[in-house]
């Protein structure tokens, strides 16, 4: 198991966001969070990509222990997150933005653009991102699924291990959701694990192997996407209560 | 993939060494069509203000007024290039103007031959000095205490007028002696020496330029045709021999051409060459982005208002070298405004994430003519005010517009 929490526990003051929360994710494998508003996603994620520090449990790298006490720690295990927000500069192109902050540097302490520009231009491909037509162009200027094929590249640019999407198709038309959900799966099949948080059910079928359901800071459930139905996986999520989901009706679920 | 999706266009594989000439002009005219003007604007203003003054009055365009323009436009230019990296940032500096009579102030008093005075060098590190103190001051309130910088800036235009005061005091003026600092404005290169840095700096830029091919061609990217690398170079070096001769068929380029020059070449090597400069754009662009891949974007802060205080000293040293004294209007008038108008002019953006250090140069110029013809066609002060104002509306609206045009072309 690539990464494995055990019984993670996270207070902000009176508030336990998370409460013995048992989460797992193995290399090739795309494991999908969901849960309601509130039910600790986000500070799950954050406490992997250590920007909270957990209060209690135990996160195992590789089956070893290891403390994650910030952004750095986590980038050197593997670890890279893309944000929903993609924090992306607008103001610089393709390449500029997978580099920013870990530019490449030549004699003189000079950017080596030649070298970043060949090695973004080889990850796009790798990843078969195909939309992006000139690696100089301008961020401002590209589509929300290219930008959002940037933020992965970005992400994966560094060997990394474990790529973790925070709602990655939330703002996207149809076609660009197909190409981010066709990158997430490229992800896994190049032998990353994938982390995907989202709320759209449909996404989460048709990219994730397992399922992880939280809910009020705690895992209510894991299925497997071939054992499961979005009815089943919704339940959890609401904790059975589906009258109060609209569209959730016994007779509109396949 | 779901037959839906159009097949999009692929990254070239084995992308042809150099893209074509007429591909690269039609490249250039979209840009210009979509509203990436680049310095397209200004040359075209710059000839226009040149054709217009010339034919106002014939001396406009004579060697001994070019010469003139140049000590004219050093100052604004220095100042305009620490500028530059303020407004990067989206930021602004608007104590420059006292700052640069701080630095100007402060090397006159250092050199007053009272028999106690500091050898040229170190007055000129000590009125920089003070800049660089300055920016750190004012730096430390905008990036670690998070005050804007419109009103750090502002209280400092106050406070540094009040200490350009307090240093000159009673004494009203101080008359500068030294030959080196005098002479920076006032004497003139040798046309031998002109001629060896003008070999050097396109020799230098020659090799900078071949070098980027080779590199390119190493890691199998396309390069531009060779051609259009010829066409700039040659380009280039026609402006420089254009300029020496044309200088020295009078009385020749003022020092401050070189000063302006290298620090051209220094700043531009740092805007866009170095991980500091990237870092720079990074944060004008999206300061959250800039934190959250790892940038300190306080420390980048901290720098720029340092890197324009140093540069607002040297423009007021150079200021003071023109005039051969300082007095208590000293970084007062104008210099402010026109130096933020500058960069400005030239291109660089006040919302922050665009602009070059070349748009201080061209701004400079522009404002320079401007200034310089103006005063041959004998108006008054406030008409010169008044077009400059114009001009600097004219160029911001172009800007405004154009990046309307980038945005709706998805160019932005």
């Amino acid at each position: 198991m690539l990464l494995e929490l055990r019984g993670v526990h996270k207070r902000f003051g009176a508030v336990t966001a998370l409460n013995g929360v048992d989460f797992h994710v193995d290399s090739g494998q795309v494991m999908a969070l969901v849960g309601d508003n509130g039910a600790g996603k986000s500070t799950l994620i954050k406490c992997v990509a250590g920007i909270h520090t957990i209060d209690d449990g135990d996160v195992l790298w590789n089956g070893e222990a290891v403390s994650i006490s910030g952004p750095k720690d986590a980038g050197a295990l593997g670890i890279e997150v893309v944000y929903q927000d993609l924090a992306l500069c607008d103001n610089l192109d393709v390449v500029q933005n997978m580099y920013l902050g870990r530019e490449l540097l030549s004699t003189f302490r000079r950017l080596d653009e030649a070298k970043m520009e060949k090695r973004a231009r080889e990850v796009l491909k790798e990843l078969s991102v195909t939309t992006i037509t000139s690696v100089r162009q301008q961020v401002a200027g590209l589509s929300g699924g290219q930008r959002q094929s940037v933020a992965v590249a970005k992400a994966v640019l560094w060997n990394s291990k474990l790529v973790i999407l925070d709602e990655p198709t939330a703002a996207l038309g149809v076609a660009q959701t197909r190409q981010v959900l066709d990158l997430v799966r490229r992800l896994a099949e190049n032998g990353l694990a994938v982390v995907l948080v989202s709320h759209n059910m449909s996404d989460v079928f048709e990219v994730a192997d397992q399922i992880t359901v939280l809910r009020l800071g705690q895992n209510v459930a894991e299925f497997d996407k071939d054992k499961t139905t979005q009815r089943e996986v919704v339940e959890a999520i609401t904790a059975g209560q589906l009258s109060r989901v609209p569209g959730m009706h016994e007779e509109s679920i396949a | 993939m779901s037959a839906a999706t159009a097949p999009p266009p692929e990254i070239q594989d084995g992308a042809p060494p150099t893209t074509t000439v007429s591909v690269a002009v039609r490249e250039w005219f979209s840009r210009v069509k979509d509203g990436e003007l680049g310095a397209l604007p200004i040359v075209i203003g710059i000839v226009v203000i040149a054709i217009y003054f010339q034919l106002r009055n014939d001396n406009f365009l004579t060697a001994g007024n070019f010469v003139n323009l140049i000590a004219q436009m050093a100052a604004i230019t220095v100042i305009g290039m620490g500028m530059v990296f303020v407004l990067l940032l989206g930021e602004i500096d608007l104590s420059v103007g006292y700052v640069s009579g701080m630095g100007g102030v402060i090397a006159a008093v250092m050199l007053r031959p009272d028999g106690s005075e500091f050898p040229t060098w170190l007055a000129i590190a000590g009125g920089i000095g003070v800049g660089v103190g300055i920016g750190l001051l004012q730096g430390f309130f905008v990036a670690r205490l998070g005050v804007p910088s419109f009103v750090v800036t502002l209280a400092g235009l106050l406070g540094w007028n009040g200490v350009v005061l307090l240093v000159i005091g009673d004494k009203g003026t101080i008359v500068i002696q030294d030959k080196v600092i005098n002479g920076l404005a006032n004497d003139y290169v040798s046309h031998a020496l002109a001629w060896i840095v003008f070999v050097a700096s396109i020799g230098a830029y020659i090799l900078q330029q071949i070098l980027t091919v080779w590199r390119r061609g190493q890691s199998g990217l396309p390069n531009q045709p060779w051609i259009l690398i010829g066409a700039r170079i040659a380009a280039v070096a026609a402006a420089g021999i254009f300029i020496i001769e044309w200088a020295d068929s009078d009385r020749g380029i003022p020092y401050v051409g070189l000063l302006m020059l290298a620090l051209f070449v220094i700043w531009t090597f740092v805007a866009m060459r170095t991980r500091f400069g990237r870092h720079v754009y990074a944060v004008g662009g999206n300061a959250e982005a800039a934190r959250r891949a790892g940038i300190s974007v306080p420390g980048i802060r901290l720098a720029v208002f340092t890197i324009s205080g140093a540069m607002g000293a040297l423009g007021g040293i150079i200021l003071a070298s023109r005039l051969s004294s300082v007095d208590t209007s000293t970084g007062g008038g104008s210099i402010l405004l026109y130096s933020i108008a500058a960069a400005v002019i030239g291109g660089t953006s006040l919302f922050g994430g665009r602009g070059t250090i070349r748009s201080a140069v061209l701004g400079a110029i522009v404002i320079a003519m401007i200034d310089n013809g103006l005063g041959l066609v004998n108006v008054s002060a406030g008409t010169k005010y008044i077009v400059t104002g114009l001009v600097l509306l004219g160029a911001v609206t172009l800007d405004s517009l154009s990046r309307k045009r980038s945005a709706a072309t998805g160019r932005a």
